[in-house]
């Protein structure tokens, strides 16, 4: 058993959380101008880096929200988590656009 | 011949649980280890919705009577009259006894404010566990944090029991309230059954 902490609920069984991939994919500014290449780019290619990444988790048998989480892929330790509307506190190398936050 | 018309309709109505009432007495346990379960049925059920800090949440929270809880683990009011809890940031479940009429008063109360106000009394039954070993019984299959230094009386969590989500509501001391969905219910109802049978038999040192 591992807890994760919901930025929300607080420290829960990781059995409660689903996975949601990598965070900060920002989607197209203008999809229609991709081509197919761009698109599948866009929509199934996702880094798979050995150390710190920032990914989505979903507290889907709590309060059922989405936020992010920097989690390190050779531990499976937390570093941090935060809402979708908070800076990301640690950076990595799928860290947001512009220093947006989304 | 006059038509018969039945306008009153409240006695055709069935609880998820009432097809296991007697399983469910016959279930209790006795003395020092004892523990118990039963269903409350019919429990007035009203799902709100509203972000803190807007309109929708202050005429909520008044309309309510008892506020809204603030975070997660509180729960507004008490067990035994109008209660809401915290499901989600924005997303609340008021409890009231069955009969209370609620809904009419929180919609006109929300007016067209950006939120929500739905009757979802027939979404989940109360089964209710008490006794000195109920939290024992939870324990076997609860992953949350039941230890009374942080799982107090009138605290409410969303969470899951074995392979069922659920409301957990620790409505008095020694006693929890559990809000499965209705389907779920007769699966949570036999998985306490089982789980509390144990405590009929003295222990083993
Ligand atoms: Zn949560």
């Amino acid at each position: 058993m591992m807890l994760i902490e919901c930025p929300w609920c607080g420290p829960r069984n990781e059995t409660e959380y689903g996975y949601g991939g990598e965070a900060h994919v920002a989607y197209p500014a203008d999809p229609s101008a991709l081509n197919d290449n761009e698109w599948a780019k866009y929509l199934f290619y996702r880094k798979n880096p050995k150390g710190l990444f920032a990914e989505r988790w979903v507290h889907s048998a709590g309060c059922r929200r989405w936020f992010n989480a920097v989690r390190d892929t050779v531990t499976y330790e937390f570093k941090a988590v935060y809402k979708p509307d908070e800076p990301q506190p640690i950076k990595t190398t799928n860290a947001p656009a512009q220093g947006g936050t989304k | 011949m006059a038509e018969q018309v039945l306008t009153e309709i409240s006695v055709l109505r069935t609880s998820p649980l009432a097809h296991l009432q007697s399983a469910l007495e016959q279930g209790a346990v006795q003395g020092d280890r004892g523990v118990s379960v039963s269903e409350i049925a019919f429990m007035t059920q009203i799902g709100l919705r509203a972000e803190p800090g807007t309109a929708a949440h202050v005429a909520l929270a008044a309309a309510t009577g008892v506020g809204l809880p603030a975070a997660v683990g509180q729960v507004a009011g008490d067990a035994n009259g109008t209660a809401v809890l915290w499901s989600g940031p924005d997303e609340f479940l008021l409890v009231a006894p069955d009969g209370t009429e609620f809904l009419d008063d929180l919609l006109s109360a929300l007016g067209q404010e950006p939120g929500q106000v739905v009757d979802l009394s027939a979404n989940r039954t109360v089964i209710e566990l008490s006794g000195p070993s109920a939290r024992a019984v939870l324990e076997k299959g609860c992953p949350a944090d039941l230890h009374p230094r942080s799982f107090t009386k009138g605290t409410a969590i969303t969470t899951v029991l074995g392979p069922v989500p659920v409301l957990l509501w620790k409505s008095a001391e020694d006693t929890f309230r559990l809000l499965p969905r209705a389907s779920f219910a007769d699966y949570t109802a036999r998985w306490l059954l089982d789980a509390m049978a144990e405590f009929a038999s003295a222990p083993i040192d």
